[in-house]
């Protein structure tokens, strides 16, 4: 089937996870009329009822909670965290005791929970509701972090969560989703009926060069590909890595490609301190320095929350034209 | 209408005597209410100018849009008479609130159209609207205005001050954690703080009877031991009466108030709602009550004021938008480096 952008194809995958494994419930805001309101969980209402979908009240904190709760006694909840910028409402129950309570447990307690949630700006929604946020739970040990860019990947992916026993926080972007009432930057692609698993810990190569290594995940993969056609018109052969999880991440990929091309450019639209730029650098250089012709560059979001007026907003997340600059500048440092 | 029967001619005046208004005031939150809706339904105009088809991301005023239209008599009743230095802490809907407790009409247009001569220089937009002068705030968070109207309450307290803190917020905010938790605390600690719910039904797509143990939030209140009323959210002198008790009573130091309004918007959640989780009966059947209608209806009956005087009203109200909409329009972007600017003080 052809698919139209990440959100009917994650909601694809819940669906057929859900005929097969009855443990499956969705639980959060507006998961019902609105599909989680970025369409997630579109269509699921209508299939299975208020039975196995659950509008919640705002209450972060608890249904968070009770996602722990329900996957102790057996269950797997699909959460929705509408925006990842409401994280800070229900976030102690998330990596104090969703993150924690295997291990801390000694390994009785699996956590089967598939957090989904919205990530990202570009639409003039400010500091409140653009944010990315990954960083955060790459941090915290206990998360798998997962950030699809393509209809294939968001599905392949989810279903995978849905057969994971850990905690799985899945990043949509919204200008990836392919709803009508947001720009859209993302692909429409054929997608196979049946279910099918996408590996986590596996980046994909989006394109492939010689002179120039790009690393990013999400929306910033599009943006760092649309650069990489102007990079090309100036006989800079580049290529572009989707890291597709964070957690797991695939040191290999990135490893090898920095070794091929000898200049790594990373592009998040995280904010950029002690986030994922600077984790995948770190692992680029303990690997393959002597391999660098030049130091790693990075782009991301300059450490100030994202603004309201579109001038602003222009100004700190990443766009097409800022990543071919910075790879520019990269490729001719050397 | 609502929860009270509507009152006769004789017991509205005697209502509203003794409620401490006067004839003029009565005039002046027409005039107030009036400003908000026009305000809204030009905003409404303008935010979907060059979103068709529609994306929140075209237009001149780009995002998402939570407009207040049928909400106004909860604002404009609850803040007719409170002062500068007493904080009000709204929500995602947030501009009748901002009205009501006078915050400039252009700046807040500018706010909301990204210019550089808005509230915050361009950088919260129609969330977050921030106002030094007369003391507002507010955030797209749900729950947040809670504590944090409790702890400007506390700060009053501490420094001796007769002021009082307000927190708006919907009923489907008052599920939240927040709610139950500042209750108590302002409770046990008698902070002048008043907590505001405007139940309009529902939180987004959400309908209150699927996600509410309790018909009302008032009761939750009472739990806490924290005086709490239900009042007509469509009837302006219902709303400011028992807020002005309230407010008295926490300038006093007798500590908190919860008021339950009844309220609901004409218009969706948010622009581009599609409605999908309500009748169109239901809509009309609070479109007739029309909380700035049934003013004007008593307003003319009581022989306050005749026709001729409520148009000036609604002429000037709507040229007090006009004004601000042209001035927002007017005025420039800001310069992209402020984006990196403001971080720390
Ligand atoms: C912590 C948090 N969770 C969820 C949301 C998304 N959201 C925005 S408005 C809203 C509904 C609010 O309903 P209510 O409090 O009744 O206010 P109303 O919109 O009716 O004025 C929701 C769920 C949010 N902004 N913040």
């Amino acid at each position: 089937m052809k698919i139209r952008g990440i959100a009917q194809s994650i909601a694809e995958a819940i669906k057929q996870e859900m005929e097969r494994n009855d443990r499956i419930v969705v639980v959060g805001e507006d998961v019902t009329y609105w599909g989680a309101v970025f369409g997630f969980t579109m269509g699921l209402f209508e299939k299975f009822g208020r039975k196995r979908v659950f509008d919640t009240p705002i209450t972060e904190q608890t249904f968070m909670g009770m996602a722990v709760g329900a996957a102790t006694a057996g269950l797997h909840p699909v959460v929705s965290l509408m925006f990842v910028d409401f994280l800070g409402a229900g976030f102690d129950q998330m990596y104090n005791h969703m993150a924690k309570n295997y291990y801390m447990s000694g390994g009785q307690f699996p956590m089967p929970v598939t957090i989904i949630t919205a990530i990202g700006g570009g639409y003039g929604d400010s500091s409140q509701h653009s944010q990315v946020l990954y960083g955060l739970f790459a941090h915290l040990p206990g998360f798998k972090v997962v950030v699809p860019s393509t209809p294939y990947d968001a599905k392949g992916l989810v279903t995978k969560a849905l057969r994971d026993p850990n905690p799985v926080v899945v990043f949509g972007h919204k200008l990836l989703t392919g709803l009508p009432f947001l720009p859209f930057e993302g692909t429409e692609e054929e997608v196979p009926d049946e279910p099918y698993e996408v590996e986590f810990g596996k980046a994909v190569l989006r394109r492939e060069g010689n002179d120039l290594t790009i690393i990013s995940a999400g929306l910033m993969v599009h943006r760092s590909l649309r650069a990489a056609e102007m990079l090309q018109r100036d006989g800079i052969s580049t290529e572009i890595i989707d890291l597709r999880t964070l957690i797991p991440l695939d040191e290999e990929t990135i490893v090898k490609s920095a070794k091929k091309t000898g200049r790594v450019l990373i592009v998040d639209e995280d904010y950029m301190s002690y986030g994922m730029t600077g984790e995948v650098a770190f692992r680029i250089q303990a690997k393959a320095l002597k391999d660098l012709k030049v130091p790693i560059a990075r782009l991301a979001v300059p450490d100030v929350p994202i603004p309201f007026s579109e001038p602003l907003e222009n100004t700190v997340i990443p766009n097409v034209e800022r990543i071919y600059n910075e790879a520019r500048k990269l490729y001719q440092e050397s | 209408m609502i929860i009270k029967p509507e009152p006769s001619l004789k017991d509205l005046s005697y209502l509203i005597e003794s409620s401490g208004l006067k004839p003029s005031d009565l005039l002046t939150m027409y005039r107030r209410m009036l400003t908000i809706r026009y305000f809204e339904e030009t905003i409404r105009k303008i935010y979907h100018e060059g979103k068709n088809p529609f994306s929140m991301a075209s237009g001149i005023i780009r995002g998402e849009m939570h407009l207040s239209i049928g909400q106004e008599a909860v604002a404009v009743g609850t803040l007719y008479q409170v002062r500068d230095e007493d904080v009000v802490v709204s929500t995602h809907r947030p501009h009748h609130h901002a009205i009501a407790k006078g915050v400039d009409l252009n700046r807040l247009a500018a706010e909301i159209l990204g210019k550089v001569t808005g509230l915050c220089r361009g950088k919260g937009g129609h969330m977050h609207l921030f106002d030094k002068v007369k003391s507002f705030a507010c955030s797209g968070i749900v729950g947040a205005s809670f504590p944090q109207a409790a702890g400007a309450a506390f700060a009053f307290k501490y420094s001796g001050k007769d002021n009082v803190a307000i927190a708006f917020a919907g009923e489907g905010a008052a599920n939240h954690g927040t709610f139950a938790e500042t209750l108590n605390i302002a409770s046990a600690w008698e902070l002048p703080l008043i907590l505001v719910i405007e139940d309009n039904k529902y939180a987004d797509s959400t309908p209150k009877s699927l996600v509410m143990s309790t018909t009302f939030h008032y009761q939750r209140g009472l739990a806490y031991n924290v005086p709490s009323y239900l009042v007509d959210g469509m009837d302006v002198i219902d709303v400011y009466s028992t807020a002005t008790k309230a407010i008295e009573r926490a300038r006093k130091g007798f500590g908190p108030t919860l008021i339950e309004a009844l309220t609901y918007r004409y218009v969706g959640h948010f622009e581009g709602d599609g409605e999908e989780y309500r009748t169109k009966e239901e809509v009309e059947m609070w479109s007739s009550l029309d909380p700035i209608r049934r003013l004007e209806n008593r307003i003319l009956r009581l022989n306050y004021a005749d026709n001729e005087i409520l148009a000036k009203l609604r002429e000037e109200a709507r040229k007090q938008v006009q004004d601000a909409i042209d001035f927002a329009l007017r005025s420039p972007y800001p310069d992209p480096n402020e984006a990196l600017r403001g971080v720390f003080a």
